[in-house]
């Protein structure tokens, strides 16, 4: 296995995010006040930034040896399942009501990542029936056995 | 002895009940391709929290076991590992079921992963109340270096690169120092109103586990599954058994390797696996047929990864120190009840400690009875499509990390975590050291201000937390674990960089 087609830029920008957080949580760790509530954050900070730096210099320097990054081939692929996950979590499971929202993000993602053909009746159908059995499960899971109030908003 | 008096606790309808759940569902579980034994633990955690602790943690348990159990199913008849652990399995298991001797493999590896794990029980049962009396003599700064240990240890051991692994630890060991302060409540990195009670540790484990996969499941995009499943003819048991029985050199490296293994924190299954089989080659008689469809293949690999998992717990229940990623999330599991690993469990709960450990050893059994059964409805479930799997693996993780506290903030903290494991994974970093750092953070923490103030009124710091025999054994293992790990990838590194030369 060949380490030279490590994608470096990628490397840079995500240790580099990494070792600004390390310096941001020591910057915090030494600068805010009680400084006995921050004494074990000192610790751990400073260890955290040696460590990022160390893996910034060397994702810098081309040195990386682990991790394939992310290829445009996934990161295609990735992406509308993501933001329709993203858009579910952080706004549908509030603004909907978490039953509606989830089976709605179900039946998005089920359909959008199906190798079935989508020009046939019976896929549909499939997957409509999938998504009920879902939302049955769920329901019959969190609100039935475990008594879980979710949130109901608008709709369910 | 203590166990056998809490021995009739495990057959209460209730917690017998949830031991053939959680081994039935464990075994489908384990057997279904991307849904890992940690994943499958950490998305059960959210359902224990309504149970008894007890309850909670046999269900737990059962699900360890099964899924690792469960992964030879579809390493079998599909040639695909549910789980790193059975990747050994695969060698010489496949070419068993493509030779119509499905049946007798995979009953093979049930009776070898009973024995492995039976034997792996027993090691628990008789170490954890030794070395829990040896954890009374722990002061603070032996506690907070134990907690160090378990970070570093995995940081190093179970990670392709020490130095992100280490990296991964120290993200751990601050996301836990996110909310109030215990002593002085001081706000600390509350940047968010979510984060004002600290990182859940449910919705974290969940999110850690569980959305890398859902993630790496889309970036395969509209792949389907074309795994044909070999079908699993007739076969007797009482054979199998007895193929077994004539196999004892496998069964007995295959146990003791795993055991061994097991003991060590931060070596997981795979490990176990893949050096039993090696082992096993190397001692065998006949050797050129591993590979080619021999029992002693399966048998050597399946009795070693059951045989780590009670192993695996010793370090979790005597000195809080998991031995997999999964023993990491049955921490997790612990910690939402309350109870603290060590003399804390074994003389305040030894009721929750006990019929636990004895679920396992009566999971064991279950486990093989099972798996015969439900191995051939296992590998079809393994054929279910990733656009399905990922689906109600985000739905599940989504109402489990709300249910917990009933708290949008939970979600919020599972998805954000999830997200950036998943980037976090494909640069080299790892989930175990991470959530490792996050569990344990706190109890270095608490060890550190205590140790600081009784060093305060000694003879200061260095003095209290750098000299005594358990300190520096402690911090000489803690050196000597990340020093073998950069001698051990420096060396496969010089290996990789002489193939590269050469071809």
């Amino acid at each position: 296995m060949s380490y030279v087609s490590l994608p470096r830029v990628q490397h840079i920008v995500a240790s580099g995010f990494i070792a600004a957080v390390g310096m941001w949580v020591a910057w915090i760790s030494y600068t805010q006040q009680p400084s006995e509530a921050f004494l074990f954050p000192r610790l751990i900070s400073t260890v955290f930034v040696v460590l990022a730096l160390w893996t910034f210099v060397k994702a810098i320097l081309g040195w990386t040896k682990v991790g394939n990054g992310v290829s445009r081939r996934d990161f295609v692929w990735l992406l509308p399942g993501l933001i329709i996950a993203l858009i579910y979590i952080f706004w549908g499971a509030k603004a909907l009501g978490f039953y509606t929202a989830g089976t709605i993000a179900f039946f998005i993602l089920l359909s959008f990542y199906d190798p079935s053909p989508h020009g046939v009746a019976k896929t549909w159908i499939k997957r409509v029936i999938i998504t009920a059995g879902f939302l049955a499960v769920m329901y019959g899971l969190f609100a039935m056995l475990l008594k879980v109030y979710t949130p109901r908003e608008i709709f369910f | 002895m203590e166990f056998l008096y809490y021995f009739g606790d495990v057959f209460t309808p209730i917690s017998f009940g949830l031991l053939l759940l959680g081994t039935i569902g464990g075994l489908i579980l384990g057997a279904t391709p991307g849904l890992s034994p940690t994943m499958a633990v950490a998305l059960l955690i959210p359902f224990t929290f309504h149970l008894a602790p007890v309850q909670g943690l046999i269900l737990l348990g059962a699900a360890y076991t099964s899924t690792v159990a469960g992964g030879a199913v579809s390493a079998i008849l599909l040639k695909i590992p549910g789980a790193p652990a059975n990747i050994a399995t695969t060698l010489d298991g496949h070419t068993m079921a493509k030779q119509g001797k499905g049946a007798q493999a995979l009953q093979l590896s049930f009776l070898a992963s009973a024995v492995g794990g039976v034997i792996g029980v027993l090691l628990l049962i008789f170490l954890t109340p030794v070395l829990a009396q040896w954890a009374l003599a722990f002061g603070p700064s032996h506690l907070f270096w134990l907690a160090i240990l378990g970070v570093t240890v995995i940081g190093s051991l179970d990670s392709a690169s020490v130095v992100k692994g280490l990296l991964s630890g120290c993200i751990g060991l601050w996301l836990a120092t996110i909310g109030f302060d215990d002593i002085m409540g001081a706000q600390r990195f509350i940047f968010h109103p979510a984060l004002g009670g600290g990182i859940n540790i449910i919705a974290a484990l969940i999110g850690l586990f569980a959305i890398p996969q859902v993630l790496t499941m889309f970036a395969k995009g509209r792949s389907a599954t074309n795994a044909e499943v070999i079908e699993v003819e007739k076969h007797s048991i009482m054979d199998a058994v007895r193929e077994l029985l004539r196999r004892p050199k496998a069964l007995t490296i295959g146990t003791i390797t795993g055991s061994v293994i097991g003991l060590i924190p931060g070596v997981g299954g795979q490990i176990a696996g893949l050096v039993a089989y090696d082992q096993t080659k190397k001692f065998s008689s006949e050797r050129e047929k591993f590979g080619k469809g021999h029992s002693e293949g399966v048998i050597a690999a399946e009795s070693a990864n059951n045989a780590m998992v009670g192993p695996s717990l010793v370090p979790l229940l005597t000195l809080s120190i998991p031995g997999s990623p999964t023993a990491a999330v049955l921490l997790g599991g612990l910690l939402i009840h309350g109870i603290f690993p060590g003399t804390d469990l074994f003389d305040n709960h030894p009721d929750v400690a006990w019929t636990f450990i004895n679920s396992m050893l009566i999971g064991q059994i279950l486990m093989c009875i099972f798996g015969l059964y439900v191995a051939g409805l296992a590998a079809r479930v393994a054929q279910v499509p990733q656009s399905v799997m990922a689906a109600v693996v985000l739905g599940l993780a989504v109402f489990g990390s709300y249910s917990v506290q009933s708290s949008m903030g939970d979600v919020y903290v599972m998805a954000t975590l999830g997200v950036m494991m998943y980037f976090l994974e494909r640069f080299g970093f790892s989930a175990a050291p991470l959530v490792l750092g996050l569990i344990l953070g706190p109890i270095a923490e608490a060890n550190f201000i205590q140790g600081s103030m009784i060093a305060g009124a000694t003879d200061g710091m260095a003095s209290y937390f750098l000299t005594g025999t358990l300190n520096i054994v402690l911090i000489a293992i803690v050196v000597a674990s990340i020093a073998y790990s950069v001698w051990m990838e420096l060396r496969s590194r010089r290996y990789t960089s002489k193939e590269e030369i050469m071809g």
